[in-house]
C-alpha cells in the first residue's frame, strides 16, 4: 500500500479510536483488539522495560483487558465513577505495514480532568498491529509509553491511555 | 515529656484512647495541619529508621540511585571495595546536587557547577585550580556528607538522621522476624528489586496510606472491582472469605512494638496459577521451605502478611507478589509515593512471567486496586476540610477482642500510640502485648 495511504488510514484509526475512548465507548473500543492480544504501559523510569522481567504500569492480556474495561463501565470503579471526563490529542503519526503487520507509532497528550484538577498523560504510541479478515486494523500490542518521569501528580493511570 | 501540644480547641486531645470501652478516635486536625506535619518531621522523619533502598539495587560497584528520604536528597551508591555508601546528594562545596539522574554507574561523582569530583567512598578527588586556597584547606573535611546512622537488614537498607538513635535491629524489635518470613522465601538465591519503579503521589496525607497498607476491613468494598476479576479468573473467594470450617484464626492483626504493626493471613490473593509445570515447581518451592524452616514457620511464609514498619516503610505479600512501598510526605496533604516489587531470584521464568501478572493486575497506579485506594484517600482528605464539625476519625474496630483479625485496627491503633507517643510523650501502651 502506498505508505500515504496507509498514514491516513491508520491516522483515521487513531482518531475514530479516541472519540471511542473520550465518550467511555469501552466496549467498542475493544473489538479493535485482535483476540490475542496486549494492552501495556511501561514503568515511567524503564519506559524501554521488559514484560517478562519487568514491572510495568499495565501489562494486560486479552482478559485483563476485558476485565479491566468491564468493571471501568461499573460503579466499582471508584477511581473513575463517576468518569472522569478525558480530551486526546494525537499526532505525529507514522506507519509501516510488512506482510500484514502494521507497525504505528504517534504521540499523544491525554488529559484528564476530574474534581477541578486537570491530569496530563504525554507520550508517545509504539502499537502493533495486523489485519482482520476484510483488511481492517486490529490491535495485537496497544502499547502507551508515558514521557513523565513520574507519576505525580497523577497518581494513577485509572483511564485508558 | 515533650513541649508539644496537641491540644484541639480547649484541651481536646488528638488522641483518644478508652481501653475499657473499646473507643479509639483520632483528631482529623493530625492530617490536615501545617503545623503537625512540622512536628513530624522534627519528631518522627528526624529520628526513625527511613528505608532508602535494597541491595540488589546497586548491582556492580559504581551503581548509585538517588532518593529521597526523609526529605533529604540522597545519593545510594555502591563503592570500589562493593560496601554500600549513602551520602547527601549535595555538592560540600556550594550545595549542587551531584546526582541528577535518578540511576547510573559512576566510578566518579562530579558536580558540574565548579567540577568539584568525588569517588563513591565520598572522598573529595579532584577539583580546579586547589592551589588558590589557603593553609585551611583540607580535602579530608570536604568529602561528601552522610547520613549520621546507615544499617542494614537482609539487604534492606535504612538511614537515621538522629545520631543518638537506637541500632536498626532494636528498632526493628520483633518486626525483624517478619521481614525473614520474606526474604527466607528467597533459599540460597535471595530476593531481588525487580526493575521498573512504581513513582506516584496521593493528594492525601501520608497516615492515611499507612492505615491504608494494613487495612483489612477495605478490602471487599473498595476493591470489588479486583476480586471480581480473581472470581472470574476460576478462583472461589468464598474459600478465602466465606464460613471458616476448621475452627482455626484466619487472619490476625499484631502489635510488633515500637510503632511497627501487621495483619496477616493463611491464603493468598490473585489469579490461579494455570495447571502444569509452573505451579508444580511453585507447588515444591512452597513445600520446600518446610524442610528449611520447619512447618511451623512454613506455614506462616506461605501465608500473607502487610507489614508497617514504623513509621513509612510497608511489605507487602500476598502470596501471588511481594510489595516495597514508601512515602514521603510533601505537604499534609500530599504525598509522593515509591514502590517496587520484590521476588525470588533465579526464578523460573514463567513462575516470574505470573508474579508480574499477578503483581500488576492488583498493585500500582495502574492496577485494578491501587487507582481505588488512591481514590479514597482522596476523598477522605476532601471530607476533613470539614473537620471542624466532624473532628473525629473511628479506629476502633476489634479493640474489645480477644484475639483480633485483619479487618480489625489494631496494628493502625499501634502505629497512632507510638505517633503519638514521639510526637507527644504519651506513654507507649499495648493491647496484646508487655511493654
Amino acid at each position: 500500500m502506498d505508505r500515504y495511504a496507509l498514514r491516513f488510514e491508520v491516522e483515521d484509526f487513531l482518531y475514530r479510536e479516541a472519540d471511542l475512548l473520550d465518550a467511555w465507548d469501552l466496549l467498542a473500543w475493544l473489538e479493535l483488539f485482535a483476540q490475542d492480544c496486549h494492552y501495556s504501559v511501561p514503568p515511567t523510569d524503564l519506559p524501554d522495560a521488559d514484560p517478562l522481567q519487568h514491572t510495568f504500569l499495565i501489562h494486560d492480556d486479552r482478559f485483563l483487558l476485558t476485565q479491566r474495561v468491564n468493571s471501568l463501565l461499573t460503579k466499582t470503579a471508584h477511581a473513575e465513577w463517576p468518569h472522569s471526563r478525558t480530551r486526546r490529542l494525537v499526532s505525529n503519526v507514522r506507519a509501516s505495514e510488512e506482510d500484514g503487520q502494521v507497525s504505528v507509532s504517534a504521540n499523544f497528550a491525554v488529559y484528564r480532568m476530574r474534581y477541578e484538577h486537570v491530569d496530563t498523560y504525554v507520550g508517545t504510541y509504539r502499537h502493533e498491529m495486523i489485519r482482520a479478515e476484510h483488511g481492517q486494523l486490529l490491535f495485537v500490542h496497544r502499547k502507551a509509553v508515558l514521557d513523565l518521569d513520574a507519576l505525580r501528580p497523577q497518581a494513577k493511570v485509572s483511564i485508558i491511555l | 515529656m515533650t513541649a508539644f501540644d496537641t491540644s484541639v480547641g480547649t484541651h481536646t486531645p488528638v488522641i483518644v484512647d478508652d481501653r475499657e470501652k473499646g473507643k479509639f478516635r483520632v483528631n482529623r486536625r493530625a492530617m490536615v495541619d501545617p503545623d503537625v506535619l512540622a512536628l513530624e518531621r522534627g519528631r518522627i522523619f528526624d529520628r526513625c529508621w527511613l528505608y532508602v533502598g535494597h541491595d540488589t539495587e546497586l548491582a556492580a560497584a559504581h551503581d548509585f540511585r538517588a532518593r529521597t528520604v526523609g526529605g533529604r536528597p540522597l545519593i545510594f551508591t555502591r563503592n570500589q571495595d562493593g560496601h554500600v555508601q549513602v551520602f547527601i546528594n549535595s555538592c560540600p562545596h556550594r550545595g549542587a546536587t551531584l546526582c541528577r539522574e535518578k540511576a547510573g554507574n559512576s566510578r566518579f561523582l562530579k558536580c558540574f557547577y565548579h567540577a568539584w569530583t568525588f569517588d563513591t567512598s565520598g572522598t573529595l578527588v579532584a577539583l580546579p585550580d586547589e592551589r588558590s586556597y589557603g593553609p585551611a584547606f583540607d580535602r579530608d573535611e570536604l568529602g561528601l556528607a552522610a547520613p549520621p546512622r546507615v544499617e542494614a537488614y537482609r539487604g534492606f537498607w535504612f538511614v537515621n538522621y538522629d545520631a543518638d538513635a537506637v541500632d536498626l535491629l532494636t528498632y526493628l524489635g520483633d518486626a525483624a522476624e517478619v521481614i525473614d518470613l520474606f526474604c527466607d522465601q528467597g533459599l540460597d538465591d535471595g530476593l531481588e528489586i525487580l526493575g521498573g519503579t512504581h513513582e506516584y503521589s496521593m493528594r492525601a496525607n501520608w497516615k492515611l496510606l499507612v492505615e491504608n497498607s494494613f487495612d483489612g476491613y477495605h478490602a471487599m468494598p473498595t476493591h470489588q472491582r479486583y476480586m471480581e476479576m480473581v472470581q472470574a479468573s476460576g478462583v472461589d473467594l468464598s474459600k478465602q472469605f466465606g464460613k471458616n470450617t476448621d475452627g482455626r484464626p484466619r487472619s490476625w492483626g499484631v502489635e510488633l512494638g515500637n510503632g511497627h504493626g501487621m495483619v496477616g493471613g493463611r491464603s493468598g490473593l490473585g489469579r490461579a496459577l494455570p495447571e502444569g509445570r509452573a505451579k508444580e515447581l511453585d507447588a515444591v518451592r512452597r513445600a520446600s521451605y518446610a524442610q528449611a524452616f520447619g512447618e511451623e514457620k512454613a506455614e506462616r511464609m506461605n501465608g500473607t502478611r502487610n507489614l508497617l514498619i514504623f513509621p513509612n516503610l510497608i511489605l507487602i505479600d500476598l502470596g501471588m507478589g511481594m510489595v516495597v512501598r514508601t512515602f514521603e510526605p510533601l505537604a499534609p496533604d500530599y504525598q509522593h509515593v515509591t514502590a517496587w516489587q520484590l521476588a525470588v531470584r533465579n526464578e523460573d521464568p514463567e513462575l516470574r512471567r505470573l508474579r508480574l501478572d499477578n503483581f500488576l493486575s492488583f498493585w500500582g497506579p495502574g492496577g485494578l486496586a491501587t487507582p481505588d485506594d488512591v481514590e479514597a484517600l482522596e476523598c477522605c482528605q476532601r471530607g476533613f476540610a470539614g473537620s471542624k464539625e466532624l473532628p473525629w476519625s473511628d479506629i476502633s474496630r476489634g479493640m474489645t477482642k480477644p484475639y483480633p483479625n485483619s479487618t480489625d485496627e489494631v496494628q493502625m491503633r499501634t502505629f497512632w500510640r507510638r505517633w503519638d507517643e514521639l510526637m507527644n510523650g504519651t506513654p507507649m501502651s499495648y493491647e496484646h502485648r508487655d511493654g
